[in-house]
């Protein structure tokens, strides 16, 4: 599925007077691939986007598109079209108009834009739309009229700023698809930006996670989940408990970790004695017993045991007043409120984090 | 409060809203409607209706020094309107879209020209026409009129501009139209119903203008309402009510022109562009 590098940034720097948004970042998009940029709010996300669209110019580092640096190509120029978050369409075209308007202003004779033109509207399932004005739509086909103007150019990379943002979530998960098949279907290259985790999860062959303008991991969304590199990712993606630590020792690749209040076991291939560790435990593999099982020993009290759709949440506080979620199908049957467990997991499922910075990086490149 | 009682007192609360609306809008146009009534008294005063009479009117037709103060009127509004709209419009995007130095002075004192005493505006205009050796006539009461018309326009566009979406001019580069076309496909278009209120505004003021006009005014230069100005120096006529009355037409006829204009726009603004090119 993927070929070549089709967008490379490299050492990319960018300020905004001295606000420092966008920090040596290093990111390769594959020709069709799906790739996501999914982060918080303020992250660098639009920004990154806008550089690889040609409305900002990056402080340093250079931007290649098809193996081509496009600094001092206009956005005009360049061979990527945008889906804007907040669609921007032409109010006062109409949906023909709007989406005939790559096409319009090179000059493409009539008659092959009104087939281009009709190509478009049925592969965004907008047919007899064509004479409506932007603000006679809903939101949602307003935002196919985005998509289709902006594939009307046959762009070898779509970037798309939140395209699903103000969309309820019914409609979202309809659009997830659709978006998904047109991806395949086209073999473009999408540039996604959302912050929404669960979307970044469904849709993208690779997610590059962001924090605070660095580029934190970027993996496919299994890898993100299953071997996040940094406390962000961990934190960021999925629901996690995430413990801190000593190795006391290690035998067959199985460590004995010292935690603050207790002991547990991680497997984890090539850790030293008086190594620092993070562990990351997900909800859904985390159990507790009413007496210690073999290895672990770290004992906590039930908060609150609460029903949440299709399962069972347990807080339980460890003795340092720390807080650890478990999700459970059903509840562990007679343990109850205020009752006094120990916590352990299968050794496998948890994960050892990388390194010990808060919000550090690992800026990785293939 | 039950809720009869409640409704009762909002629907008499209503009824006297409505009875005081009606009662301002006789207190504005009244004046008006004795001055139309009376041009079409067959009476040389304006104290008592003595029959319907079309013979003032008459008088205006065959008097030509009418038509050509007329003509004055609206080659020199014409004139000012085109000018106040592409000055005020440029200023507008300069104020908006660039940041400079005492920007925010300049966006305050855009409201000095519309606050000052007209006559002020007019002794300062004839000191500086004298002071430049512009000789007073047509071209003066043009800038003169340019001089209070760009703020309107200024005002009106600077209000357009800030609601204009920036990312739709972004959307037009990103699909692969230069500044220039992205302008006139784009911006133009969304700016085009405040540049025509800015104009219908500018030919408006230009037009009625009575003060500045008297003091830049130069021979062969006499606009209509100087004219109408110095008729009535020699006491009110029914011949004045007539010209009062057309001028009044004319008027109604811009207010009229300027909303079917916007609606038809509003409607299809993307054809009347697309004809430019
Ligand atoms: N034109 C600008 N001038 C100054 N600062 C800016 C500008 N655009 C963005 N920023 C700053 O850059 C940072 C990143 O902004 P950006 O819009 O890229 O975030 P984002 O990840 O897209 O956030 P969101 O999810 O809320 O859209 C923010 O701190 C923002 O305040
Ligand atoms: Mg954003």
């Amino acid at each position: 599925m993927m070929g070549d590098a089709i967008v490379t940034l490299l050492d990319v720097d960018k300020f905004f007077g001295a606000n420092h948004v966008i920090k040596k970042l290093n990111l390769t998009v594959q020709q069709g691939e799906f790739l996501t940029l999914l982060g918080p709010s303020g992250c660098g996300k639009t920004t990154i986007l806008r550089m690889i669209a040609g409305f900002e110019d990056a402080s340093a580092g250079s931007i290649e598109v098809q193996g081509e640096r496009v600094e001092d190509k206009e956005a005009f120029e360049r061979d990527v079209n945008t889906v804007f978050q907040s669609y921007a369409l032409f109010p006062h075209m109409t949906v023909f108009d709007n989406i005939a308007y790559g096409l319009t202003v090179k000059r493409v004779p009539k008659q092959e834009i009104k087939e281009r033109v009709k190509e478009m509207l049925a592969l965004v399932q907008l047919e007899g739309f064509e004479g409506r004005r932007p603000d006679m739509m809903s939101g949602g086909q307003k935002q196919r009229v985005a998509i289709a103007r902006a594939l009307i150019n046959n762009p070898k990379v779509l970037l798309l700023d939140e395209p699903l943002g103000a969309l309820d979530l019914k409609l979202r998960k309809q659009m997830q698809l659709e978006l998904k098949r047109l991806q395949k279907k086209l073999n473009i290259t999408f540039i996604y930006v959302t912050h929404d985790q669960e979307e970044a999860m469904t849709m993208s062959d690779r997610i590059a996670v962001i924090n605070n303008g660095i580029l934190e991991q970027i993996d496919t969304p299994k890898e993100i989940y299953k071997h996040p590199k940094t406390r962000f990712v961990a934190d960021f993606i999925g629901e996690s408990n995430i413990l801190e630590g000593q190795v006391l020792d290690c035998q067959d690749g199985l460590c004995r970790i010292q935690l603050e209040t207790g002991m547990v076991l991680l497997q984890s291939p090539n850790r030293k004695p008086a190594d620092p560790v993070m562990i990351c435990v997900r909800p859904e593999v985390m159990k507790y017993e009413r007496s210690p099982v073999d290895g672990f020993s770290l004992p906590g009290t039930i908060k609150d045991i609460i029903f949440v759709g299709a399962q069972y949440r347990t807080l339980i506080v460890l003795e340092n007043g720390m807080e650890i979620k478990v999700n459970r199908v059903k509840p562990e049957k007679d343990l109850k409120e205020g009752d006094s467990v120990y916590l352990y997991w299968e050794p496998e499922d948890a994960l050892g984090i990388g390194d010990l910075k808060q919000g550090g990086s690992v800026n990785e490149q293939q | 409060m039950p809720k009869h009682k409640r409704e009762r007192k909002k629907r008499i609360g209503q009824r006297i809203a409505t009875g005081f609306a009606l009662l301002i809008y006789l207190f504005i146009y009244a004046p008006i409607a004795v001055m139309i009534v009376f041009s079409f008294n067959d009476q040389e005063t304006n104290y008592f209706w003595n029959g319907f009479t079309l013979r003032w009117y008459e008088k205006l037709f065959y008097d030509s020094s009418i038509v050509e103060y007329l003509w004055v009127s609206l080659i020199i509004a014409v004139s000012a309107t085109i000018l106040s709209v592409i000055i005020g419009t440029l200023g507008a995007v300069g104020l908006v879209r660039f940041e400079f130095k005492l920007k925010k002075l300049v966006n305050q004192s855009l409201y000095i020209p519309i606050v000052i005493p007209e006559i002020v505006l007019g002794i300062s205009l004839l000191i500086l026409f004298d002071f430049i050796k512009l000789p007073l006539g047509f071209i003066a009461i043009i800038l003169a009129h340019v001089t209070f018309c760009v703020p309107f326009v200024i005002i009106i566009m600077r209000g357009r501009l800030a609601g204009l979406d920036l990312s739709v001019e972004e959307a037009s580069m990103d699909l692969g139209a230069n500044r220039m076309t992205t302008f006139f496909r784009i911006t133009l278009p969304m700016l085009l119903p405040g540049i025509i209120s800015g104009a219908f505004m500018s030919f408006t003021l230009s037009i009625d203008d009575v003060i500045i006009s008297n003091f830049v005014a130069g021979p062969y230069s006499t606009t209509l309402p100087v004219k109408i100005l110095s008729l009535v120096k020699t006491g009110l006529s029914p011949e004045v009510n007539a010209l009062a009355t057309i001028m009044i037409l004319v008027m109604l006829f811009g207010i009229l022109a300027n909303s079917i204009v916007q609606a038809v726009l509003r409607k299809r603004a993307s054809t009347v562009i697309k004809s430019y090119f």
